[in-house]
């Protein structure tokens, strides 16, 4: 098996290799991903064509082990270091163990940076969040206020009362009510992450605040689970479930109508972003460093902060004009 | 019987005074309208519950139920996006096959191996999530990739009740059948009841054992597609940890977890009981950190007053004599 991953992953980093061979001068970014054939990673890598496209002196290496293992990535890393590629930039199987192969790179003078799931401070120069707290909290308000343009009352569904993710974007959406006046938070209900149960409480939800105008639940279970709910009880349209939510899961609801738009990163954007970022390390036009500003195009700059990770941006807005592009790839 | 009866009363009037609290709260709460929807979100559980109170009576248990469920529910989801033609009483019927067999390869085990059920059954839990990752991927059927008729089906109104619910109704009245009137109802409660008396009889105990694993992994079969087209979504972690909540609606119904003792009606109303709590704690604002501690008091008080009122007296086999002293 292991020897079949090797041969396989040579074999890619081979072909991409001798493709590369014929136009030497271009600046070869090897985008290493979790593992080959996931959705969201092909569609990050049409992100990096994208930026390389607009770069113009720029050559994709889009590579990763089959399945999502360290070791495997460890040996893409290798072949890379062998091939002396210009710059690599991973999403992490494990932070700490493809660490030291990442720091070897480093030491040949090749740009490390890391992209959607980091790497340990040590092996990369800097890590591309895909977006931050409260960036987050702010969007799961916005998506509710800009459809209640005069106001209105609206509920929060999260995961697990215990969930600390979940309850850190509760938090930095409280911070930011004061710039959405008319807004108004009545409960804030958990499912558990749990269909049945983020169901019945979504039920209550309607029940208990008959004048409801939308549903929050940053949970990809609850916002499933709330939409259809809502679409049950016949108050598609009148509700609007928000929240984060995956393409391939939400497409149901956005075409019920139970759900105008919701959010969610955008892999395209982040393979765009990360790209962008690799090359403007590896000509020197920007240096990883604390409070550092490093652009990336048509996404604006990336502002880093003391452990030289930043965050790309709001959450991605889906909605029926453009969740049908989406759907097939996350 | 009588002891029966009155344990059944004593449910009904605790669902009513609990039903009644909730009103205090929020009035709403009992409106007509509500209720039926309280019994159609409780459904799964009467359904699960039944088949659960089976295999308890034959001194056994099943804490493969909510896998099985969930495995049976993905196969159905799987089907219906490979083949969005295939009818839905054809579904259902391969659910209620898949389910039997799954409950089968329980009862089978138990049966044949002699291996304590609580240990197979909590096997095959693994073993049928593991299966459902294998199938799927990991990944999850969503709403849009199953067919509008898949999804109707349980939300579909007869006579003001969604078919859901009819399908509880019915269950439970087939099951009372089954278990008031038939030789097969009546050995489950005979192996439970007395194992040595039920060989004397000319019962085989394993093999009632086996058939009451089938009827129950029948009925979880027919749960998972239901549930999956009721909530419109099918993944590896549908209904984790249900089978607790089915094992209690058992115990709260007074089905003794020795074997032997419970009804039919007990178990539809351990199952309400816990469906009316569930419905009700979203409702009455509570903090989510109470929550769990009310639901599990109250499973704790109901058992309380359960075995209270089910405690038999020393049997009296000579009147005469207890007359005489």
């Amino acid at each position: 098996m292991s020897v079949m991953k090797k041969i396989m992953s040579t074999a890619a980093v081979l072909a991409a290799f001798t493709a590369s061979a014929a136009q030497a001068e271009d600046m070869r970014i090897a985008l290493v991903v979790k593992a080959l054939g996931i959705g969201f990673f092909e569609a990050a890598a049409q992100g990096a064509e994208e930026a390389a496209t607009e770069l113009g002196d720029v050559e994709i290496i889009y590579t990763g082990p089959t399945d999502t293992t360290a070791e495997g990535q460890i040996e893409v890393i290798n072949s890379l270091i062998a091939q002396g590629v210009d710059a690599i930039a991973i999403s992490a199987n494990d932070p700490d163990a493809v660490a030291p192969a990442l720091s070897r790179a480093m030491q040949r003078g090749i740009t490390v940076i890391s992209w959607d799931s980091g790497v340990a401070e040590e092996g990369r120069m800097m890590h591309l969040n895909p977006s931050s707290n409260p960036l987050i909290g702010n969007m799961i308000i916005k998506l509710a206020a800009d459809h209640l343009p005069d106001g209105g009352e609206v509920a929060v569904l999260s995961a697990s009362a215990t969930a600390t993710n979940q309850n850190i974007w509760i938090d930095e959406m409280h911070k930011v009510m004061g710039n959405y006046p008319g807004i108004e938070v009545v409960a804030t209900v958990y499912g558990d992450d749990l269909a049945d149960k983020s169901y019945r409480e979504a039920q209550g939800l309607m029940q208990s605040y008959p004048d409801l105008d939308a549903i929050i639940a940053p949970t990809s279970v609850g916002i499933v689970a709330a939409a259809q709910a809502v679409a049950d009880a016949g108050k598609a349209g009148e509700i609007n479930v928000t929240g984060l939510g995956l393409p391939s899961e939400m497409a149901g609801a956005i075409e019920s109508g139970a759900s105008k738009s919701f959010a969610i990163w955008n892999p395209i954007d982040l393979g765009y972003s990360a790209t962008m970022i690799a090359h403007a390390l590896a000509t020197g036009e920007a240096t990883a460093e604390p409070g550092a500003s490093i652009p990336m195009g048509r996404m604006g700059a990336v502002t880093l902060d003391e452990t030289n990770s930043g965050a790309m941006a709001d959450p991605f807005v889906y909605d029926a004009s453009n969740i049908a592009d989406f759907v097939d790839i996350f | 019987m009588h002891i029966l009866k009155s344990r059944e009363m004593i449910l009904t009037g605790a669902i009513v005074v609990l039903m009644g609290l909730v009103a205090t709260r929020f009035p709403g709460f009992i409106a007509p309208h509500n209720l039926v929807a309280v019994f159609n979100d409780t459904s799964p559980l009467i359904l699960l519950a039944i088949g659960q109170m089976i295999v308890i009576l034959t001194k056994c248990i099943d804490l493969s139920v909510a896998a099985n469920l969930a495995l049976t529910g993905m196969v159905c989801a799987m089907i219906n996006v490979a083949a969005p033609g295939v009818p839905v009483p054809i579904i259902i019927a391969i659910a209620v096959g898949l389910g039997a067999i799954l409950g089968a390869f329980n009862g089978i085990l138990v049966w044949k191996l002699d291996i304590p059920p609580i240990v197979v059954t909590l096997g095959t839990m693994t073993i049928f999530r593991g299966v459902i990752f294998l199938i799927s991927d990991g990944k999850w059927v969503n709403s849009h990739e199953m067919s509008p008729a898949f999804k109707a089906f349980p939300r579909a109104d007869f006579l003001s009740l969604p078919m859901l619910s009819w399908i509880a109704i019915l269950m439970t009245v087939i099951f009372f059948v089954l278990m008031t009137r038939t030789t097969l109802g009546r050995s489950f409660y005979a192996v439970g009841g007395n194992p040595h008396a039920a060989v004397y009889t000319g019962i085989d105990v394993g093999k009632s054992q086996f058939w009451a694993f089938t009827l129950s992994g029948a009925l979880a079969g027919l749960v998972g597609y239901l549930w999956v087209s009721r909530y419109a979504v099918a993944y590896v972690d549908i209904a984790l940890g249900f089978e607790l909540d089915v094992v209690a609606a058992c115990v709260i119904g007074g089905i003794a977890i020795s074997g032997g003792i419970g009804s039919i009606g007990g178990a539809v109303l351990g199952a309400l009981f816990l469906g009316v709590i569930k419905n009700a704690l979203p409702v009455v604002n509570i903090s989510p950190f109470w929550q769990m501690a009310i639901s599990g008091s109250a499973i704790i008080i109901a058992i309380a007053v359960n075995t209270r009122a089910g405690r038999t007296k020393g049997r009296i086999i000579l009147k005469n004599a207890e007359a005489a002293q």
